[in-house]
C-alpha cells in the first residue's frame, strides 16, 4: 500500500553519490566528481518527477480541475 | 493502523534527511519531496471519499452543482499550493514559497468571484 522503497532508493543513491564524490575528489579528479554528483541528482530527479506527475494527475481528476 | 506506518516512514525519512543534509543538500530536498508526494498520494484516496459524500449531500439538497465544483477546485488549488510552498520552504527559499502562496490566493479569489457575486445578488434581491 505504502511504497516505502523509493525513500530508501533516494537515500541510497544520495549516500553513494556523496561517497563517490569524496573518493574522486581525493584522487584529484574534481570535474569527474562533479559529473558523478550531477548524474546522481538527475537519476533521483527523474524518479521524483514521475511521482510528481502521478500526484498532479490524481489531484486533477479528484478535484475536477481542468 | 495506517498512522503507525506513516509515523515510522516519517522517522526513517528524517534520519536519512539528516544524513544526506550533511553530505549533499540536493538529495535531502529530493527525499523530502518524495516523502511528501507519498503522503499526499496516500491521503488523496480519503479526500476523494470525503468529496464523494459532499457531492451526494449536495445532490440530495438540490444545490447548484456549479458552486460545489468551484469549492472543490479551490480545495484542490490550496492542496497543491500547500505542497509546493512547503517543499520550497524546506529548501530554504521562503521567498519562492511566498510567491506560490500569493499566486494561489489570487487564483482562488478569481474562482470565488462568481460565488461572491451570487451572494451579493441574493442580498440585493432580499432588500426591498
Amino acid at each position: 500500500m505504502l511504497d516505502i522503497g523509493i525513500v530508501f532508493k533516494i537515500a541510497g543513491i544520495g549516500i553513494l553519490t556523496a561517497v563517490l564524490h569524496s573518493i574522486l575528489k581525493s584522487f584529484g579528479k574534481e570535474d569527474q566528481a562533479h559529473l558523478a554528483t550531477l548524474a546522481g541528482v538527475t537519476v533521483v530527479l527523474f524518479m521524483v518527477i514521475q511521482m510528481l506527475s502521478e500526484l498532479f494527475n490524481y489531484v486533477r481528476s479528484v478535484f475536477s480541475l481542468y | 493502523m495506517e498512522i503507525l506506518e506513516i509515523v515510522g516512514l516519517g522517522l526513517i525519512a528524517t534520519v536519512f534527511y539528516i544524513i544526506l543534509k550533511e553530505q549533499k543538500g540536493v538529495f535531502a530536498i529530493l527525499l523530502t519531496t518524495a516523502f511528501t508526494i507519498m503522503i499526499f498520494l496516500l491521503m488523496m484516496g480519503k479526500i476523494q471519499a470525503i468529496l464523494q459524500v459532499f457531492e451526494d449531500l449536495a445532490l440530495k439538497a438540490n444545490i447548484n452543482m456549479f458552486y460545489l465544483t468551484t469549492i472543490f477546485k479551490i480545495i484542490g488549488i490550496a492542496y497543491i499550493a500547500e505542497f509546493g510552498s512547503q517543499i520550497c520552504r524546506d529548501a530554504g527559499t521562503s521567498s519562492i514559497a511566498g510567491k506560490i502562496e500569493f499566486a494561489a490566493k489570487i487564483i482562488i479569489m478569481v474562482l470565488a468571484i462568481p460565488i461572491i457575486v451570487a451572494i451579493l445578488e441574493t442580498i440585493v434581491r432580499l432588500i426591498p
